[in-house]
Order: structure tokens, then C-alpha cells, then sequence
């Protein structure tokens, strides 16, 4: 066995390892974190608003 | 992962700094854009000087834009970001504004060595082995805040926008410290550890990847956050950003062959670049798409808000480059393309109409956020710039098509008995016209970064005037 069947083999793990990621991120069991995970920028007003306001205590000592 | 803490505030301040130095950097480094493209159509403004001569500020300007204009827009954004999807505040302050004041050094250190004639002669990497190593410094005191306050999130998932991000900041790590081995012999000069064509292939190696992950990787993670958060819905498809993600960073790497095509680099080398380059329209055309669909069912919203439309006609431009990049790495089309204006053009349709507007569109986004007001000083501003900007970039890379194609043209021209048709500076003269269109469109789009820095004046003005305001009416 030399170095190109080794290559070769890379490449069929490597794309093996890519279909496994596309058939992992679109299975059924993933959508509902996926659906939460897209949610992410949405979630965090409450600490913006915090920080604003705390600047702004800050500012006005 | 811990329960929420009712205390937690994100760090701000160093967001607003790098804010504000993208719009320095990005002013200094097109207005020296602006100049080296006039000197090339009245070379008189070379000022028969050397610190003022093209070759020397050519790598000033480039290192200004990528690694000032773009560097702070991505540091700036991606603190941000991280901070707010990961619902948790920066792990340091104090080493986060080491990042940034050290940063600010290198940009200064490149202002100063690169007109005095000290550089590395690689492109995008010219900067001397001193400043090399502080760079490499002050990137591992990125990457320490920006994956330690990933450990801090509150979220299991990590959202995909940090995924870009991250690795960013690790693939352009690896690129610096490869490209950048040398052998000093002076305080400001060294020699590449890397002799002939392994030498070229490890510069484009890092210069293409320099373009995959700093100027697309971390700008698509830039897409990945304000995109849905200027549409106010989230991205079209989670699931195809995971796979976006895995696809273009494993496929990136091995594109830069094609910057080396006909040249000592081995055959099978040249043809490998070209190939994994036309593989990349896939996931390039599949993360626009998912920008673009995203605002399916708000298309409405472009006609209002211009800061959506400097993101999403960024989008068009990254869709029109990453056409154009594996087009022109096809071997015979490269043949025509190569080492003329050509190749100048599709850079800056990546760069003024991708990376420059998306920040652009960030930076208004991101503004009136961190300064506490409701909105921009001006939207119809706003406005101004998203068309000053769309014009320059159309006028600079039509300009760079025609002369590119000219060129490719008139230098393969040859007659009936095998000499050439043309002269070298024949050539040339016929560029002129070109030169100045391409002057003129960056003037246009210089015009429109100086009312962003007016408008951006005016808001965080606003803001003080709204403090005293809020004073007035808590003391009635």
C-alpha cells in the first residue's frame, strides 16, 4: 500500500464525514434545536437594556 | 448553561472603540486608494519621493482596508455578537482592550515601516518579523476573549454566525504564523524560511485564505447575525448554514493553486486549485442564498430601510464575485485574466461591494445600539451613501472588466509571422481611460464613507443631547 492509496482513502472519509454532517443538520431530530438556535439573536433585550442603562447611570455621576 | 444572572452586562465600550476605528482605518486606507489610483493616471503625484511612490503605498493601502477597515469591523462585530447570542459578558475587559490598543499599534507600526520601504515583499503580508510577532501576540489575546467568553454562554448551541467567526480567528492564526517564518537579520529585515516555488505556494496559500477566512468567513458570520436582526425574522435555514459552514471552510484551503496557474508550481497543483475553486460556487452561492431568503415575505422592508439594503445588496456583490473568483480560476480563462486589471476589478467587487458594504450596513446598525439612541442622526444619509457607495463600485469594477479584457487581449495579440502586435506600453495608453473611471468611482465612494463619519458624528452628538434632555426632565 503506498502513500496514494492512503490519499485515497482520505478523500472517501473526508466526504464520507461531509454527507454525514448534511444527513446529521437536515434529520428530523435536529429541527427543533435547530429552530432554537436561529432564535439566539432574539433572546437577549433584557441585558441590552441593562447595559444601556447602566452606561447611562454611569455617565450622568 | 449557568442560570441566569440579573447583574450581567456586556461590554460595550470595546465595541464602540473598534466601531469607531473601522470608520478611521477605512477612511485613511480608501483615501490612500484613492491616491495610488490617481498616480496611476497622473504618475506626477508619485511626487518623484520615495515614501510617496505607488509600490510603497499600494501594500499601505491594502493593509489599511483588510486589516484596519475590515480587522476593526470584524473585531468590533464580533464581540458583539458573541456577547449577545452567547448571552454572556466578554471574559476580560482588560485583555479585550489590550486587543484593541495593540491592534491600533500594528496599524501605526504599518503606516510608518511600509512608506519607509521595510517589507517582507509578500503580498498581504508585507509587514517586517517585529511587527509579525506582535500581531501573533495580540491574536492570541483575541482568540483568549472571544473563545473563553464562548465557554461562558448561556445557550447550549453555539450560534452559527460565532461558528464563522471562530473559525476566522483560528484559520488566519494558522496563515500568519505559516506564511510569516522567517529568518531575521536585522531588526527590519528578514528572509522567508521558504525558497522558490515552495515559497510562492505557501504565500498563496495564505494569501487566498487571507481573502477565504478574513474577508469571507468572518463577514459571513457578520451576514449571519445583522442580516436577520436588520429583517427582524431569523436566517432562512439553519440547517444549510451548518452545512455552508463545514463546506466552504474544508473546500477554501485548497483553492490558492489558482493564483500560481501556469507557473513552476507542479501541474497537478495548479489543476487541484482550480478544481477545489469551482467546487466553492456551491457553498458560496448556498450561504448567499440563505442571506438573501431570509428576507423572503420582507422584501417590502429594502424600500425603507437602507441599512437592509447595504447588506443585502452586499450579498449581490459576494454572489457576483464568488461567480467571477471560479471563473477566472479556470486555467484557460486565467490565461486571459492573469496580471491584468482584470483581476483588480473582481478584488474589488469582493472587497468595496461585499466586505466594505456589509460592514458599512453593520456599522449604521450597530451605531445607534451601542451610543443608546433610537436611530441614525440622518437615514436619508444613509440613503446618499448606500448609492454613492453602489455607484463607485459599479464604475470601479466595470472600468477594471474593460481594461482587463483589453489587456488580456492585446498582450496574446500576435501577428502572421509570431511577433507580438503590440508593445507592452501600447497596451498601457489604451488603459488611461479606465484609470481615470476607476479614479473617479473610488472618489464616489470615498464621498460616501466621509457622510457615514458625519452622520456617525451627528448621532453620538444626538446621544449627548438626549442625556441632557433625559437630565432636564428627571429634575422637573
Amino acid at each position: 500500500m503506498d502513500v496514494n492509496d492512503i490519499r485515497g482513502i482520505h478523500s472517501l472519509i473526508i466526504m464520507a464525514i461531509f454527507l454525514g454532517i448534511i444527513w446529521w443538520a437536515f434529520s428530523a431530530h435536529r429541527k427543533k434545536p435547530n429552530d432554537e438556535a436561529a432564535q439566539l439573536p432574539f433572546e437577549d433585550d433584557d441585558i441590552d437594556q441593562r447595559t444601556q442603562q447602566s452606561e447611562k447611570s454611569e455617565n450622568e455621576k | 448553561m449557568s442560570t441566569a444572572n440579573p447583574n450581567l452586562t456586556y461590554n460595550y465600550k470595546v465595541v464602540r472603540q473598534f466601531t469607531i476605528a473601522t470608520v478611521v482605518w477605512g477612511i485613511v486606507g480608501m483615501a490612500l486608494g484613492v491616491l495610488i489610483a490617481a498616480q496611476l493616471y497622473w504618475p506626477a503625484l508619485n511626487l518623484d519621493l520615495p515614501w510617496t511612490h505607488f509600490g510603497r503605498l499600494r501594500p499601505l493601502h491594502t493593509n489599511a482596508v483588510i486589516f484596519g477597515f475590515g480587522g476593526c469591523a470584524l473585531f468590533a462585530t464580533s464581540y458583539y455578537v458573541v456577547q449577545r447570542t452567547c448571552q454572556a459578558r466578554l471574559i476580560s475587559d482588560s485583555v479585550a482592550a489590550f486587543h484593541f490598543w495593540g491592534w491600533q499599534l500594528v496599524m501605526v507600526l504599518a503606516a510608518i515601516t511600509l512608506p519607509l520601504g521595510y517589507t517582507q515583499a509578500k503580498e498581504y503580508a508585507e509587514l517586517e518579523w517585529p511587527i509579525d510577532i506582535l500581531i501573533t501576540i495580540v491574536w492570541v489575546a483575541y482568540a483568549f476573549v472571544f473563545f473563553g467568553t464562548i465557554t461562558k454562554r448561556k445557550a447550549k448551541h453555539i450560534y452559527v454566525a460565532n461558528w464563522f467567526y471562530g473559525a476566522f480567528i483560528l484559520t488566519v492564526a494558522v496563515l500568519h504564523i505559516g506564511n510569516n517564518i522567517s529568518h531575521p537579520v536585522g531588526l527590519f529585515k528578514s528572509y522567508s524560511v521558504y525558497s522558490g516555488v515552495t515559497d510562492a505556494m505557501m504565500q498563496w496559500w495564505y494569501g487566498h485564505n487571507a481573502v477565504g477566512f478574513f474577508l469571507t468567513a468572518g463577514f459571513l458570520g457578520m451576514m449571519y447575525y445583522f442580516v436577520p436582526k436588520q429583517a427582524e425574522r431569523p436566517v432562512y435555514s439553519y440547517r444549510l448554514s451548518i452545512v455552508h459552514f463545514w463546506a466552504l471552510i474544508a473546500t477554501y484551503v485548497w483553492a490558492g493553486g489558482h493564483h500560481l496557474h501556469y507557473s513552476a508550481l507542479p501541474d497537478w497543483a495548479q489543476s487541484a486549485g482550480m478544481v477545489m475553486s469551482l467546487i466553492l460556487l456551491a457553498p458560496s452561492w448556498g450561504g448567499m442564498i440563505n442571506g438573501m431568503m431570509t428576507l423572503s415575505g420582507a422584501w417590502h422592508k429594502l424600500r425603507t430601510d437602507p441599512i437592509l439594503r447595504f447588506l443585502v445588496v452586499s450579498l449581490s456583490f459576494y454572489g457576483m464575485s464568488t461567480f467571477e473568483g471560479p471563473m477566472m480560476s479556470i486555467k484557460t480563462v486565467n490565461a486571459l485574466s492573469h496580471n491584468t486589471d482584470w483581476t483588480v476589478g473582481h478584488v474589488h467587487s469582493g472587497a468595496l461591494g461585499w466586505v466594505a458594504m456589509i460592514s458599512i450596513g453593520a456599522v449604521y446598525h450597530l451605531i445607534p445600539k451601542l451610543w443608546g439612541v433610537k436611530a441614525m442622526y440622518s437615514t436619508s444619509l444613509i440613503n446618499l451613501h448606500f448609492w454613492l457607495a453602489t455607484v463607485g463600485t459599479v464604475l470601479y469594477i466595470v472600468a477594471m472588466w474593460v481594461n482587463g479584457i483589453m489587456q488580456g487581449l492585446m498582450w496574446r495579440a500576435v501577428n502572421d509571422d509570431g511577433t507580438l502586435t503590440y508593445s507592452f506600453v501600447e497596451a498601457l495608453e489604451a488603459s488611461y481611460p479606465g484609470y481615470l473611471v476607476r479614479f473617479i468611482g473610488g472618489v464616489i465612494f470615498l464621498a460616501g464613507m466621509f457622510i457615514m463619519a458625519f452622520n456617525i458624528y451627528m448621532t453620538i452628538r444626538q446621544k449627548d443631547a438626549v442625556a441632557v434632555d433625559n437630565r432636564a426632565a428627571q429634575a422637573a
